[in-house]
């Protein structure tokens, strides 16, 4: 039994690495560099909590 | 704040600085909970016993306690401090916005490293209780456990991959399983009972009381670390859950209770069920302490419900640290103290994909190719080296930016005495580390050092310094 759950392990974690590189691959080519990159800290807080007394 | 139009498509809502894509807010209190105590309490089932065969049981009590004070200055410290820093980056965003660039850029490295180490150290673990749980069902040959290592890192890196909600909430459900584990398997051993298995006025008399003396304390308070080490970790969900003045402070406060009692219930149970001499050999004795005290009870209940927790809890840790170095790293590419590449979020899944992407092969090769000590001590000295850091930043942060000038979700009380109570902590544990891992000590002081030079040198000048702060913080005091 072992040596097949060992073999599924293998087969699992090769699918699971698979679609992250696909689904990055993807990503990378739909979406412009700017958009990916866009992300600044903090903004939402910056909108709801303003850190008035 | 006029051109903000929280209802834009194509600006997402957030803000006047241009995010098209960011982190998603949708975390509660209970998430941060589980991304605190899930990295932790695998401390609990595996790892502090090795205190006790550093000075003994009441040695191994004593270091826990005074770690739980240690910890307990940590989480109220970092609830103060981040309950207006609700940003990605944890302590390494405080670090920018309090202290500056280089610290900020030390103290990132201090998370990466001490959690994707800590991750490749459970995935060497969980490999490790796979190839347990082969022999106890009669295989027949030694199991190979690289394919269990890597399918642990490559499930959870998918798992974070595909957005943190899921993600915490796996953590939250795994995480109380092996808490309630810990609570289950003390209620069982009914230490009010005179019927009860438990002994401890036989295995902690005599010689076994304080084997080593007083130094033996000492060199415990390195393993007494174990019991708490990485409940910091909450702060890197700041970014991503609803309300972060109060979720922060309720998760991390709550999280750090949990574990002052699973620490104190995990120290009674096991040294009332194993003898110190087994109990402190956490190679050839008690590898997994909580799974050999339900054993000794007898009852096969509880050791399969022990089994599943000290499995889970070493998931539950492993996938809390991919969470915690992908957005520390994450940040720091974001500020471009690293290309900036490394900044991207995932449009549908909201992730820092990229991070998480990048920091796999790290893991592998460290689970794959490095012993489980060396790889835990470079996780426990990274950690040690950004406890040093918050009892300068929180002193700082009052002093620039006292409690009438910022609206704080939590204050924590008798400022500064948890601040210098987590300096003299350190201090003491950074001798008790050098006992036992001098070299490495010095080793990963010297690492850091070539690598700040690096950046004061040579990366900094890519940092646009003004484009780092977005929050809306008044100048600080004196400025």
């Amino acid at each position: 039994m072992w040596p097949m759950i060992e073999t599924g392990a293998w087969v699992l974690s090769a699918l699971f690495a698979l679609h992250m590189v696909w689904d990055w691959y993807k990503t990378d080519s739909t979406y412009s560099e700017d958009v990916l990159t866009s992300s600044r800290e903090g903004e939402i807080e910056a909108m709801t909590e303003q850190h008035k007394l | 704040m006029a051109d903000t139009d929280i209802t834009s498509k194509t600006m997402d809502g957030m803000g006047p600085h241009g995010t098209k894509v960011g982190l998603l807010r949708v975390l509660g209190p209970a998430h941060v909970w589980a991304l605190g105590v899930g990295i932790v309490l695998v401390g609990e089932y595996m790892g502090w016993n090795f205190a006790v065969g550093k000075g003994g049981a009441y040695a191994a009590l004593i270091a826990c306690w005074f770690a739980g004070i240690l910890y307990s200055c940590v989480a109220m410290i970092d609830s103060e401090v981040t309950s207006t820093v609700a940003a990605a980056g944890g302590q390494y965003t405080q670090a920018k916005h309090i202290v500056g660039p280089l610290m900020a850029f030390n103290v990132g490295l201090y998370l990466v490293f001490a959690y994707t180490m800590l991750e490749a150290g459970n995935a060497i673990t969980l490999g490790y209780l796979i190839s347990v749980a082969a022999d106890m069902t009669g295989a027949t040959e030694a199991l190979d456990q690289r394919p269990f290592i890597i399918l642990a890192i490559m499930f959870l890196a998918w798992l974070n991959y595909r957005g943190v909600l899921a993600t915490l909430t796996f953590n939250l459900v795994i995480t109380a399983f092996a808490f309630c584990a810990i609570i289950l398997l003390f209620f069982a051993s009914a230490p009010w009972s005179e019927g009860t298995m438990l002994a401890h006025a036989d295995l902690m008399s005599g010689q076994a009381a304080l084997p080593y003396g007083w130094l033996g304390v000492l060199a415990a308070m390195h393993f007494g670390l174990w019991f708490y080490l990485g409940i910091e970790g909450t702060t890197q969900a700041a970014e991503e859950v609803r309300s972060p003045a109060r979720s922060l402070p309720f998760g991390t406060l709550a999280g750090i209770m949990t574990l002052l009692i699973a620490a104190t219930l995990t120290w009674y149970i096991c040294v009332g069920y194993l003898p110190w001499e087994y109990l402190g050999d956490g190679v050839n004795g008690a590898v997994a302490p909580l799974f050999s005290a339900a054993q000794m009870t007898g009852s096969d209940g509880l050791i399969l419900i022990l089994g599943f927790g000290t499995l889970f809890a070493t998931l539950a840790s492993a996938n809390g640290c991919i969470n915690d170095a992908s957005r520390a790293w994450f940040s720091m590419g974001r500020d471009h103290y690293l290309p900036q590449w490394f900044g991207a979020v995932h449009p549908t899944y909201r992730t820092p994909y990229r991070a998480i992407l990048f920091l796999v092969p790290i893991a592998l090769i460290f689970a794959l190719g490095a012993p489980l000590d060396q790889v835990i001590t470079f996780s426990i000295l990274s950690g040690l080296l950004g406890y040093t850091f918050m009892p300068i930043n929180v002193i700082l942060f009052r002093r620039k930016w006292p409690l009438d000038t910022i609206k704080r979700g939590y204050v924590h009380p008798f400022h500064p005495i948890p601040a210098l109570v987590l300096l003299a902590l350190c201090s003491v544990t950074y001798f008790a580390v050098f006992l036992g891992y001098g070299t490495q000590l010095i080793a990963m002081v010297s690492f850091y050092i070539v690598v700040s030079l690096w950046f004061h040198f040579w990366r900094y000048r890519f940092v646009k310094r003004a484009d780092q702060f977005t929050m809306p913080w008044p100048k600080p005091r004196g400025y």
